[in-house]
């Protein structure tokens, strides 16, 4: 709720737009809205059972038993799991959980050494990422990945699909193509206007700021029309004002008709916005549910939010984790091989105990 | 000091027939480096495929030249696919060291005594290109009086090559500003963004490749016709360092950066060899000779050159037409 209306205090270009929400256009998503009830989907995820792997009613990706490795290092290895459509679903849980793993399996970045994945029904299994992308579900990165020396407009026009400019043949005599670049152009300035970038049309995406690199990278997702847009931690590097604007577009996403799994750290975005959570912690999914159910769940707290998340520390408790930390550090400096696995040690306290719990 | 001489002789060598092969080539490299990203090292060796091809087809088997010619930028096509199928899906890198290596492989197995019979070993081959020569229409020097003048076969080949040239440039704009092109320079900035958004990148590469291949070996082709002659020295390393010079002077990823950037280069390189050699010429030449002697002064141009690269690198690495907006970009 507070974040439909804040934008209108931190930032008057966002409230002049209206919040994203409610600015939908027509033409941005002619596939995905006429299909799917948004309203229906949300409730249908109430009888869902909060737990990992739970079935869904109408799912768009379902996975199962997939699993990748790194040398000894399991990455991911999640059970089962299936997304609902039509909803905003989280990806939530600690640095290297293997979150964004996950996403690079799904969307055929990384092969996973064993399991199967489907999406609409059909398996995703061994179709490269270029196709995974052309059968509607298109992923956005951690590092926002524009293209620095294009323009915003020509970023735009290469995130269409199915152009026919684009084979080589036709691509030398421009009448075969020159209609349909007219077409996806006056969609993409429906984009930009939508994502408030149409100002920096003719400006190289590399001078653009971070935050509106992610909007780039957003609005250019959508030029392909996709069904389930995979957004890998969209308001990282965002100042305050333009991730109350961002949340807005990622909801107005949802409202059009399409499905959106994302990762993020940020845990007000995540409540704020998602109907369904899903808590991945060392490779494996631990928890689902709606935000305020999977936030509650002392499985969750435990692994990724640490026992004392909610409680301020005080200057003793301070004085004796660093203390610890401190200790930690010089027992490892001491003694090399004994390091763990898994990373730093101030991680490590933590996710052991959330895997005992698990 | 005669200074229209080394005026005149140096633009004989800057819109002269060397000049139009290595623009040739460079446009081939801007395919595959300005607008692509692909580092390929070994131009020279699609070069050696294209003009072999022809040679040998014409002075060993004694087919016809223009069978030659077609085989020549078909084999350029092959090795471009060979070249690409496994390196293309690895880093960019990892296409530098395979094109460099591949480029020496060739000029030495051509230059090999076990292969003299086809391909004349050290000497090369001669006498392949009366079908070319035939067609030339021009007797007498040419050029404009009293400014600058080539030989008449000279002429003809340079002007053959320029004409591919202007040919190859329409190519490359054509393909530039479409949605193609769009997709190679997309691939240049970040493939995995251009995968994510359902393009097929490696496809997109090898594409790419095979026309920059397939330009290098025309470059090839006219190169041999040029010389008359071909033998493997033609297509040492230096040659694709050369076409890389002629690519960044010009400005890489423009359509013009070859032609502008050729003649620079060859005007440039020429100007120097000539002063350099007047000034230490006669019995009382500009430079003394405890100085620098007449021998020395032919080692100054490649000195200058790379003086001048530098300065370039540093003051202006677009190049003459490259948008240095564009360019700074890389500083983030």
């Amino acid at each position: 709720m507070p974040a439909d209306h804040q934008p209108e205090h931190l930032d008057s270009t966002t409230a002049s737009r209206g919040t994203g929400a409610t600015a939908v256009d027509p033409d941005a998503g002619p596939g995905a809205t006429a299909t799917v009830d948004v309203s229906a989907a949300r409730a249908a995820l109430r009888d869902v059972p909060h737990q990992p792997g739970a079935p869904k009613p109408d799912p768009i990706v379902v996975v199962d038993g997939i699993r990748r490795t790194f040398g000894g290092l399991t990455a991911v290895d999640v059970a089962h799991v299936e997304l609902q459509r039509g909803v905003i679903t989280g990806l939530i849980g600690p640095n290297g959980a293997g979150k964004t793993t996950f996403f690079n399996l799904l969307t055929g970045f990384d092969r996973p050494d064993e399991g199967e994945w489907s999406f609409n029904g059909k398996s995703l299994k061994g179709v490269p990422a270029y196709r995974v992308a052309r059968r509607g579900m298109v992923r956005t990165f951690q590092l926002t990945k524009v293209l620095s020396k294009l323009t915003v407009i020509e970023n735009m026009r290469v995130g269409a699909t199915g152009q026919k400019g684009e084979s080589l043949l036709r691509a030398m005599f421009a009448p075969f193509w020159r209609s349909q670049e007219a077409g996806n152009t006056a969609r993409a300035d429906a984009l930009l206007e939508r994502f408030l970038l149409i100002g920096k049309r003719e400006d190289f995406a590399g001078s653009l700021s971070g935050g509106q690199r992610k909007l780039l990278e957003m609005a250019r997702a959508l030029m392909a029309d996709p069904e389930l847009v995979m957004l890998d931690e969209p308001m990282a590097g965002v100042n305050p004002a333009l991730k109350q604007s961002l949340l807005g577009h990622v909801k107005s996403l949802r409202d059009e008709g399409r499905s959106v799994l994302f990762v993020e750290h940020d845990m007000d975005m995540v409540r704020d916005i998602s109907d369904w959570v899903i808590v991945m912690a060392q490779g494996q999914v631990i928890a689902e549910g709606p935000p305020e159910s999977v936030m509650g769940d002392q499985r969750v707290i435990d692994a990724y939010l640490g026992s004392h998340h909610d409680q301020d520390l005080d200057p003793e408790t301070e004085e004796r984790i660093l203390a610890e930390a401190e200790a930690e550090l010089t027992r490892q400096r001491g003694d090399d091989d004994s390091s763990s696995p898994t990373g730093t040690s101030f991680t490590d306290p933590v996710t052991t105990e959330g895997e005992h719990r698990a | 000091m005669d200074w229209h001489a080394i005026f005149s002789q140096a633009l004989q060598q800057g819109l002269g027939p060397v000049a139009a092969v290595y623009c040739l080539a460079a446009i081939g490299l801007n395919v595959h480096f300005g607008y692509t990203g692909l580092l390929n090292f070994g131009q020279a060796g699609f070069m050696a495929v294209g003009g072999y091809a022809v040679s040998s087809f014409v002075a060993t088997w004694g087919l016809s030249f223009w069978l030659g010619s077609l085989v020549g930028l078909l084999a350029a096509g092959l090795l471009a696919l060979a070249l690409g199928v496994p390196t293309l899906r690895l880093r960019a890198d990892y296409l530098a060291i395979v094109t460099i290596a591949a480029a020496e492989i060739i000029r030495q197995t051509i230059g090999s005594v076990t292969l003299l019979k086809y391909f004349g070993g050290q000497d090369g081959l001669q006498g392949f290109n009366d079908s070319f020569a035939n067609l030339n229409p021009f007797t007498g020097r040419i050029g404009i009086p009293g400014v600058v003048s080539w030989r008449p076969y000279d002429f003809w080949t340079l002007l053959v090559c320029w004409a591919l040239c202007a040919l190859a440039c329409l190519v490359v704009w054509a393909l530039m500003r479409s949605p193609w092109g769009r997709v190679l320079k997309g691939i240049r900035e970040d493939e995995d963004a251009v995968r994510s958004l359902g393009k097929n990148v490696y496809a997109y590469k090898m594409q790419s490749l095979m026309i920059g291949g397939l330009i290098g070996g025309l470059a090839g082709i006219m190169s041999a016709l040029q010389h008359s002659a071909i033998n493997p020295s033609f297509f040492a390393t230096d040659t694709t360092f050369f076409a890389y010079t002629v690519l960044l002077v010009g400005g890489a990823a423009r359509v013009l950066g070859p032609v502008a950037g050729t003649i620079i280069f060859w005007f440039l390189i020429s100007f120097l060899d000539l002063f350099f050699g007047q000034a230490t010429a006669g019995t009382n030449p500009l430079i003394p000779d405890f100085i620098m002697n007449s021998n020395q002064a032919s080692l100054m141009r490649f000195i200058f050159m790379g003086l001048a690269l530098m300065l370039l690198m540093v003051y202006r690495p677009q190049g003459i037409f490259g948008d240095r907006r564009e360019l700074a970009l890389d500083a983030r």
